[in-house]
């Protein structure tokens, strides 16, 4: 079995648009706990140099919200993609990792926590129940998970 | 006589999203172009009655690409509000320092990331390779400069704001930390390796412009008037400052005028099409008052910069036009590189100044109803205004974002270009349509948007006739 030694946990989204905020609010509730190993960042969007953070970890894991994943959240692997669109306003994690593998020779294993959101307003700071619930039962996923360390089976659920 | 519509939204690799709309008629000549800006201008009713002290911290949450400029900016009103007119030395150039770590991130990013796909491979090749992937494959060392300038950036970010997001450095009157000499020593470590990078970047810039000036002279160019902040003694000062605006052949419209002062200098018009606000300078009025900010306008406006390379480079970048304002749109590029240099010659200079280490952190004054704060942003001059009442609420906001002051320079940017590249072409190519968005790039517009939820960034291109019907629509996800 692989050794998951780095892990890597980036939360993004704009907690000023409602439910957009569930990808830092979940870093936050995670980097609370202080498990050995992992590193938590937290920004308003994933952006290049998001890479060369990537490739010194052994896994990475992006946390944010979506208007349509199933709910309460589903957690999924990313493949590296090359996008003809890629821009550093929408920067997704796929980029992410092609450009940790092509510019940093990254080796790291990659996933995608969608937490799913109802109401992702300008200007509103709180989340809906319902995303607060479903971000209640994400970190209790992703700390499970965090701390068993057991990446090499992926649960969706 | 038929007209049929083209928009193109959101224009790919802009921060945020917006869309633009040609307009022609049935032989394909260019009858109209407009560039649509969504802003967003809720957020000024949104911090009515928020107590004045968390509005540094407020306003980071405008925009996802420039939270750092949103934050001092509003940390300069705040410090009006607080009655303090000079911070303690370290105070400043602690901010001075996270100031200059997100211009060069800035100016890096946009660069390497954005532009440099089209300046690489050029405006018409294929735009599967004509994007930072495509530079990665084939100058993969660049790719990798523009992504550590960048972190470069935004760990000096981190270690003057406390944090990437969010960040609470700046406070009214003063700053919250100063910088050890454990954090001033990571950064050192690194100073040479960017210095060269940077170096190389704008050699890359003004290579490139030099060698294709024949062909970028008039690519989405024409004369403008010119505004930034700019030092007492000329220099260019991208923190602090007085207001001057030149006019497209260098003359003075007016000069030091103080910042607070803005409302009677320029005005903001309104239109029926557009969500965005239209400055002008009031003495010239709408049609002839617009005008340029950002790196092109900064070089031309100041009368020199206080560093030695980046004061080397703006002189060979005015003799391309005799010292007279350069007014070519793709020299924008060539300008933030000199920006990019200057930044990491201030960053150097700040973090071997001994006042980085003070401990005064914080001013005190006479509290005011009113304060106003000025910034020269990465893509230009940011303008905060506030009132607040006696509860300490604020109750008034007024934001001028640099991407609003070149809202007509953009539009007539895409008209020209439009014009120039568009009209009597039977088809429109992806190339075509590129020269729109590379003339846009250049002024690297922030939108105004932070929202980004996975599944909401499609590009859609839409073909309407004269009666506002959709003939063809294109979606690229």
């Amino acid at each position: 079995m692989a050794k998951f030694n780095k892990i890597l946990l980036i939360g993004f989204g704009n907690p000023a648009c409602g439910d957009d905020g569930l990808g830092p609010a979940l870093a936050e509730m995670i980097e609370a706990r202080n498990l050995p190993g992992v590193t938590v960042d937290c920004d308003y969007q994933l952006t290049v140099e998001d890479s060369n953070q990537a490739a010194q970890n052994d896994v990475v894991i992006f946390a944010d919200a979506s208007v349509n994943c199933r709910e309460p959240f589903s957690f999924e692997p990313v493949i590296a993609k090359e996008s003809e669109s890629f821009s550093s306003h929408s920067v997704e994690p796929c980029e992410v990792m092609a450009l940790a593998e092509k510019l940093f020779n990254s080796k790291a294993k990659a996933y995608i926590l969608c937490i799913r959101g109802y109401d992702f307003e300008q200007f509103k700071e709180n989340m809906t129940e319902k995303a607060k619930s479903n971000l209640v039962k994400a970190v209790a996923f992703i700390e499970n998970l965090l701390k068993t360390k057991n990446f090499n089976i992926v649960s969706c659920d | 006589m038929s007209t049929k519509r083209v928009i193109i939204e959101p224009v790919t690799r802009v921060e945020g999203h917006g869309k633009v709309s040609i307009l022609l008629d049935e032989n394909n000549k260019v009858t109209q172009a407009r560039f649509h800006i969504v802003e967003f201008r809720g957020f000024e009713r949104f911090i009515q009655g928020r107590p004045y002290w968390e509005v540094p911290v407020l306003v980071q949450r405008l925009c996802g690409i420039c939270p750092v400029s949103h934050h001092l900016a509003a940390a300069k009103a705040m410090d009006k509000i607080v009655g303090v007119d000079i911070l303690p030395p370290t105070a400043e150039k602690m901010r001075r320092l996270m100031h200059y770590g997100q211009m060069f991130q800035s100016h890096a990013l946009h660069f390497f990331h954005l532009s440099s796909p089209d300046l690489l491979f050029g405006f018409d090749a294929d735009p599967m390779i004509r994007n930072v992937i495509g530079v990665a494959k084939k100058y993969p060392d660049l790719a990798v400069q523009g992504v550590m300038m960048r972190k470069y950036g935004q760990e000096i970010i981190k270690a003057t704001a406390g944090k990437k997001i969010h960040g609470t450095g700046a406070i009214p009157g003063g700053i919250n930390k100063n910088l050890s000499i454990e954090e001033r020593d990571v950064f050192l470590k690194d100073i040479d390796q960017m210095y060269k990078w940077a170096r190389g970047a704008l050699k890359i810039a003004k290579d490139y412009t030099v060698a294709n000036l024949e062909k970028l002279k008039p690519f989405g160019s024409f004369d403008s008037n010119h505004l930034s902040l700019i030092r007492k003694d000329g220099a260019m000062d991208l923190y602090h400052g007085n207001l001057r605006a030149i006019t497209a052949d260098g003359k003075k419209i007016f000069d030091q005028v103080d910042y607070s002062k803005y409302l009677d200098y320029i005005m903001e018009e309104v239109k029926s099409w557009s969500y965005m606000k239209w400055p002008f300078i009031k003495s010239l009025g709408p049609e002839k008052g617009w005008y340029r900010v950002g790196p092109l306008a900064r070089v031309n406006t100041c009368d020199f910069i206080d560093t030695p390379e980046a004061e080397a480079a703006r002189k060979e970048f005015m003799a391309v036009t005799n010292g007279k304002p350069n007014n070519i749109t793709m020299a924008f590029h060539w300008a933030r590189m000199i920006e990019l240099l200057h930044s990491i010659e201030k960053i150097n200079e700040l973090l071997n100044d001994k006042d980085l280490q003070g401990t005064d952190l914080v001013a005190k004054g006479q509290r005011r109803d009113e304060g106003v704060g000025l910034i020269e942003a990465p893509r230009g001059t940011l303008f905060h205004h506030y009132k607040i009442n006696e509860n300490d609420q604020i109750v008034m906001a007024n934001l001028i974002v640099s991407t609003t002051h070149n809202n007509e320079p953009m539009n007539m940017a895409v008209r020209k270009v439009a014009a120039d590249h568009i009209s009597g072409a039977p088809k429109i190519t992806e190339g075509l349509l590129n020269h729109i968005e590379v003339a846009i790039r250049a002024y690297d517009p922030c939108l105004s948007c932070a929202t980004h939820a996975m599944g909401k960034m499609p590009l859609k291109v839409t073909l309407y006739d004269y009666q506002g019907n959709a003939i063809e629509t294109k979606t690229k996800d």
